[in-house]
Parts: structure tokens; C-alpha cells; sequence
């Protein structure tokens, strides 16, 4: 295991989902019937305090409704999401905020033009109440000092920032609340390899500092391989394989797994462009195929994964569902 | 290698004018690709890469000022060309493929509609042969005929099939040499993979020239013959793949090479390089090298004048006043 810092008291997952579905309502042409779009179909994971759990997929596989639901801005249809052992269905927004903030991809627009960054970043304690104007401002500025943004920027604008002090602001104003768990969806994507690895160093110091529980959302599998320890793939909704980062990139198991680590392309020169074989049909999400849906883009596919849906199994190397590793 | 290249740029500039002075996106940039090589032109935002390949092609925007010894594609000479004879070579001689398919498609027309109609501004050939031409890059490009993908709109495609589309698009007037910007930034990994595989493959089989432009060095080190590394609007290096991601001389390729997390490399969860600092203004002329205040290599001669590109072989260049292999090691 890849936990290089003491075990926290509890082995009570910090976060966890049971069973969890979303669906959406989604009208198909102008006289269209409404069909159910089903984002996430019936996703369980848990968390535990101070990993960092990676969220995998192409686009469109959930990943993004999955956070939203983690940080509950979606309710989910149907399942339960569970905070340090209690659900989160009725708390309070204060409450649930208090335990889980977001830092998002693009600095550019999660921050708003017209305040300053001492504004920005201590909107969380003003929201919350959290001491008088005095405390907050001693408050901000050790922050921003934890994240690497200097005093002098307490009044500067957005605009006045490059796009790594902006994400350093967001990554400020998710902590000031001392949250247990950050959930970084896309937080290097749209920023230069050079400014992508000092906020990827911030990250994880953080994380060593103050405890921290990540879930991260990348579409940048080296980044994922470098920070995550643990690692969940999703498809068309569903994890199909998720497990201990350093098993899940030594030995994927499931195919859809091995064709996304073959595609990623590190620097080395005359290694050639990897050859990916997962067709060009692309997934309709409002009529997943029969059986296992990553059935039709398999290459190894059995006569039986047209017909039935491969059920989730739990082994020493993690979750896998897939009829290959059926026993 | 002169004698030989099939694209020559020599000492391109380009400028516009700003409030405060004159902007300088691009300082005499000089490369020569031989026919049916990739060069890939890799930089961080604001390097000028963009630009490069946008004054080559003669599409920068109205405020920008444009000069060069040389601008010459095949046997055309760019610079003495006129706005229309500029317009007759793209998209027949040269094209372009960029990062966003959604927004360089026309969302109002059908895919078969909006390929067609390049072929026929470019080639004497009836709407009926167009589209049966498109029809079968479509095939050439990974998309199966049986679809019925010219009937549908943009909108109607995936990011990856969009991207097909503008490749089979780009294609189909068999153009000699392709600039591509980041054409694959926008989509999936595996996605991306199967893209750049089209496209390599088809470069190879019609001989096309390539000019690819990315930040990204793990898909640089797999497509590209040659490299050119930009900062603050110049070459600071250039050379093969090989010398260049193997042996580089410049301390700010290896700064950037130190940045990217490398499975098998890099340890996971272990800090990462990093380049503190950010790129210079570009406005008026640099004092220096552009590099000077982010290199832990510096010293006050740095400051003092620009470095001239130090010739270390045939197609291999620094800009940098160390000599090679001084600054480390022969690693």
C-alpha cells in the first residue's frame, strides 16, 4: 500500500457510495419521447482517509456526474452517499460544504473577475461565520501562504494572475474551510507541463500536510499514475475495474482498462503511436448495449457479453466485471 | 539540407502592435523539413508556436506584421504571393487541422455537404463525384461507408469522429504538406491514439510534409522526425527526436522534460520538476536570453545579449551561450 503517513484512528471509509444511480430525463428531437439518460448505473466505492482516488474514463462515462454527487450538488436517484459513516440526503449545504470543496480545470472561469483574491479566498469563512473580519483576513493569509501565493496579491485581481497562481487561489479557497476531502477535477488541464507539475507538487504536499483525501478526475493517465492511490475505471456508467493504482497500472485486467493504459503515450522516442483496438463506434449512453456495454469495442468479447451483463467480483487485486475473469 | 527541403523558413518575424510598443510573437525563426518528415514545434502558451505555423500559412490576424528571408513551400514562394493565390494553395497544397473540430466545422451544413465543397473549389470536379469522393475518405479515415455519416450534421458526431471528419477533409485535395495544432488535445486518450494512427498512416502513404504542434512531449516523442523547441517567440532548440528528447542541450528542454510525470521514471507521489517563474513579456526587444530569469543555469553574461544559435551538427541548434554537454553531464 501506498500510504506513506500514520494510519488514522478509524478504518471507517471517509467517504462512501452504495449502490449509486443517476438518471436523466433527456428529450430525443423536438416531438421526441423523454427517455432516461442513465449516467452512473449502480456505483459502489469507498474511500479511505487520506488516499487519492482516481476517477478514469472517457468522456461521457460519468466521472463528472459522479463528482457532482459527491459533493452534492446532484441527488442521487437512487443509492445512498455516505460522509464518515452518515448519509448525506437531507444534511445541510453548510454542513456538507464544511467536509468536501472542489478545486475545478479551468482558473480562468471559476474565479470571479471583479473581486480581489483576499475576497475570493475567504468567501468560504464569511459565508460560514467563522470569526470576526480580523481573524478571517490572519485567517486568508495563512492560506494563501500554505498554497504559495504571496501577501501582496491579497488585493489583486484575477486577471492580474497566471493561470498557475489562479489555480493556486481556487486550491486556497477549497482548503480555507479545512476540508476532509478536495475533489480536483481536471486541476492541471489547462494549464503548461511547467506549471502543471508545481501545482501537482502542491497537491501532494498538501495532502501529506493537513491529511487530505483526494478524489481526482484526469483524463491524464501518467498525472494519474503519479498522484493516485487507488483507482477507479469507469464505462458507460459503471466502474469496471477499480483497485490499488500500482496493481491496476502493473497488471489491468479488464480490456477496456488495458486499451486506456496502451494509449497512453510517455516521452520515448521510436516507441511508435500505440495501436488501439476499440473500433470507432462510440457508446450511446441512452440505449447501453445489451450484456457487458463495453461488449461491441472488445476485442476478446465471448458469445456470452452480447447477452448478459458481467456481475462485479471482488478479489485480492480489486473489482473487476468483466466475463473473462469470471470464475 | 538545403538542397532538399521541402518547406524553408527563414528568419520569419512576427509582430502586431499593441498599446506600450510593438509585440514580438515570433523572433527569427528559421526551419527546413525535408519531404515527408514531421517537425514538431513544441512549446509552452505564449512560445510563439501557434503563430509560427498561423504566418506560414498567411491566416494571422489583420494587425499583424508578417516579414521573412524566406517562406517557401515545395516550389512556391509564399512571400511574393497575393491574397488570392494564397487562397488557391490552402486547402489544395497546404492545410490546416485544429485543436477544436466543433468549432472549425460548420454547424449548419451536413459533413458530406461541407466536404464536398472544398473538392470543388479546389478541383474541377462535379457535386456527384465530390461526394462519392468524400464517401471513400471517410472509409480511408477509419469511418465506415454504411453509416450514413455525410448525411449528418457536426453536432451529430463524437469529438473523435469530428476530428475524422477534418482529417478525411483536410485530405481529400491531397495536399502536400499538413500543419497540425494540437489536433488531438481536445480528445480522449484512446481517442487520440487512433487519431494520431490515421493520421501517420496516411502521411506516410501519400508523403505528405508535416507540421505538428503540440505541448504535449510524450506525443511528440512517438510522431515526430525533428523538433523545435520555442520559448518567448524563438528556436531555442532544434534537432532530430532523438538528440533532442535524448540528448537536449537547452536548459529549459530539459526543464520541461523534468516536468512531466514518466511512468518507470518518475516515482510515483515523488515531487516533480519543476520551472519557477513565468515567460517574459514580449513586448519590445528581450534584454538577454528570454530564458535567463527561470535557468538555474544563469549567469550575468545571460543578461547581457541574446544568444545566437550555436550550430552543433546538420539540423541541430541551441540557443544557449554554454557550450554542449557543459551544463551536465554526458548522461
Amino acid at each position: 500500500m501506498s500510504v506513506p503517513y500514520q494510519q488514522p484512528d478509524t478504518m471507517r471509509p471517509v467517504l462512501e457510495l452504495q449502490n449509486v444511480t443517476r438518471s436523466f430525463a433527456v428529450k430525443s428531437g423536438f416531438f421526441g419521447a423523454t427517455k432516461q439518460l442513465q449516467a452512473v448505473r449502480g456505483v459502489s466505492l469507498s474511500i479511505q482517509r487520506g488516499d487519492v482516488l482516481a476517477l478514469v474514463g472517457e468522456s461521457g462515462c460519468g466521472k463528472t456526474t459522479l463528482a457532482k454527487m459527491l459533493m452534492g450538488v446532484l441527488a442521487p436517484s437512487e443509492g445512498e452517499i455516505l460522509y464518515d459513516g452518515t448519509p448525506i440526503a437531507g444534511r445541510p449545504i453548510a454542513e456538507r460544504s464544511r467536509y468536501i470543496q472542489a478545486v475545478f480545470q479551468d482558473p480562468y472561469s471559476s474565479l470571479n473577475p471583479r473581486k480581489t483574491i483576499g475576497s475570493i479566498v475567504s468567501l468560504p469563512l464569511r459565508v460560514h461565520r467563522q470569526g470576526d473580519s480580523a481573524a478571517i483576513r490572519a485567517e486568508t493569509l495563512r492560506i494563501m501562504d500554505l498554497v504559495g501565493l504571496p501577501a501582496r496579491f491579497f488585493d489583486s485581481f484575477p486577471n492580474q494572475l497566471s493561470g498557475g497562481q489562479r489555480q493556486r487561489v481556487a486550491i486556497a479557497r477549497a482548503l480555507i474551510l479545512r476540508p476532509e476531502i478536495v475533489i480536483c477535477d481536471e486541476p492541471t488541464s489547462a494549464l503548461d507541463v511547467s506549471v502543471q507539475s508545481q501545482i501537482l507538487n502542491l497537491l501532494m504536499d498538501l495532502r501529506r500536510e493537513l491529511n487530505l483525501t483526494y478524489v481526482l478526475i484526469s483524463h491524464n493517465l501518467s498525472v494519474i499514475e503519479h498522484m493516485a492511490t487507488q483507482v477507479a475505471v469507469m464505462y458507460l456508467g459503471r466502474i469496471v475495474e477499480s483497485g490499488d493504482s500500482a496493481t491496476v497500472f502493473a497488471t489491468p485486467r479488464h480490456p477496456y482498462t488495458q486499451a486506456l493504459l496502451a494509449s497512453v503515450m510517455s516521452p520515448d522516442p521510436g516507441a511508435g503511436i500505440p495501436k488501439i483496438d476499440l473500433g470507432v463506434s462510440f457508446p450511446n449512453a441512452l440505449a447501453p448495449p445489451l450484456g457487458c456495454a463495453f461488449h461491441p469495442r472488445c476485442s476478446r468479447a465471448l458469445s456470452q457479453c452480447s447477452q448478459i451483463a458481467p456481475t462485479p467480483r471482488n478479489d485480492r487485486q480489486g473489482l473487476i466485471e468483466c466475463h473473462l475473469h469470471a470464475t | 539540407m538545403a538542397h532538399e527541403s521541402f518547406v524553408s523558413v527563414q528568419d520569419l518575424n512576427i509582430a502586431f502592435d499593441v498599446p506600450g510598443g510593438a509585440l514580438q510573437a515570433v523572433r527569427n525563426v528559421s526551419f527546413d523539413i525535408a519531404k515527408g518528415q514531421t517537425l514538431c514545434i513544441v512549446g509552452e502558451s505564449g512560445s510563439g508556436k501557434s503563430m509560427t505555423a498561423l504566418g506560414l500559412m498567411g491566416l494571422l490576424p489583420s494587425n499583424a506584421r508578417r516579414s521573412a528571408q524566406r517562406l517557401k513551400v515545395g516550389e512556391h514562394d509564399l512571400l511574393g504571393l497575393d491574397r488570392r493565390q494564397m487562397s488557391d494553395l490552402l486547402g489544395s497544397e497546404m492545410a490546416m487541422i485544429f485543436q477544436e473540430p466543433m468549432t472549425s466545422l460548420n454547424p449548419c451544413y451536413t459533413v458530406g455537404n461541407q466536404m464536398a465543397e472544398t473538392l470543388v473549389r479546389h478541383r474541377a470536379v462535379t457535386w456527384r463525384s465530390a461526394l462519392g469522393t468524400a464517401r471513400d475518405w471517410l472509409e480511408r479515415v477509419g469511418i465506415p461507408p454504411s453509416a450514413g455519416r455525410l448525411d449528418q450534421y457536426p453536432h451529430q458526431l463524437s469529438g473523435g469522429l469530428r476530428q475524422r471528419v477534418m482529417i478525411a477533409m483536410m485530405l481529400m485535395c491531397e495536399p502536400k504538406l499538413i500543419i497540425a495544432d494540437e489536433p488531438t488535445t481536445a480528445l480522449d486518450v484512446t481517442i487520440q491514439a487512433q487519431i494520431l494512427h490515421v493520421l501517420a498512416g496516411l502521411q506516410r502513404e501519400l508523403g505528405i510534409t508535416m507540421i505538428f504542434i503540440t505541448h504535449d512531449l510524450g506525443v511528440v516523442s512517438r510522431i515526430a522526425d525533428q523538433i523545435a523547441v520555442m520559448y518567448a517567440g524563438q528556436i531555442v532548440e532544434i534537432g532530430s527526436t532523438r538528440e533532442v528528447l535524448l540528448d537536449s542541450q537547452h536548459p529549459y528542454t530539459r526543464g520541461l522534460l523534468d516536468c512531466v510525470p514518466a511512468p518507470g521514471k518518475t516515482k510515483p507521489g515523488a515531487h516533480l520538476g519543476t520551472i519557477p517563474g513565468t515567460i517574459p513579456s514580449l513586448i519590445g526587444k528581450l534584454d538577454g536570453c528570454g530564458f535567463a530569469p527561470r535557468c538555474s543555469y544563469a549567469t550575468p553574461t545571460c543578461r547581457a545579449g541574446i544568444p545566437v544559435l550555436q550550430d552543433l551538427g546538420p539540423g541541430r541548434q541551441v540557443r544557449c551561450l554554454f557550450k554542449p554537454d557543459t551544463l551536465w553531464g554526458a548522461a
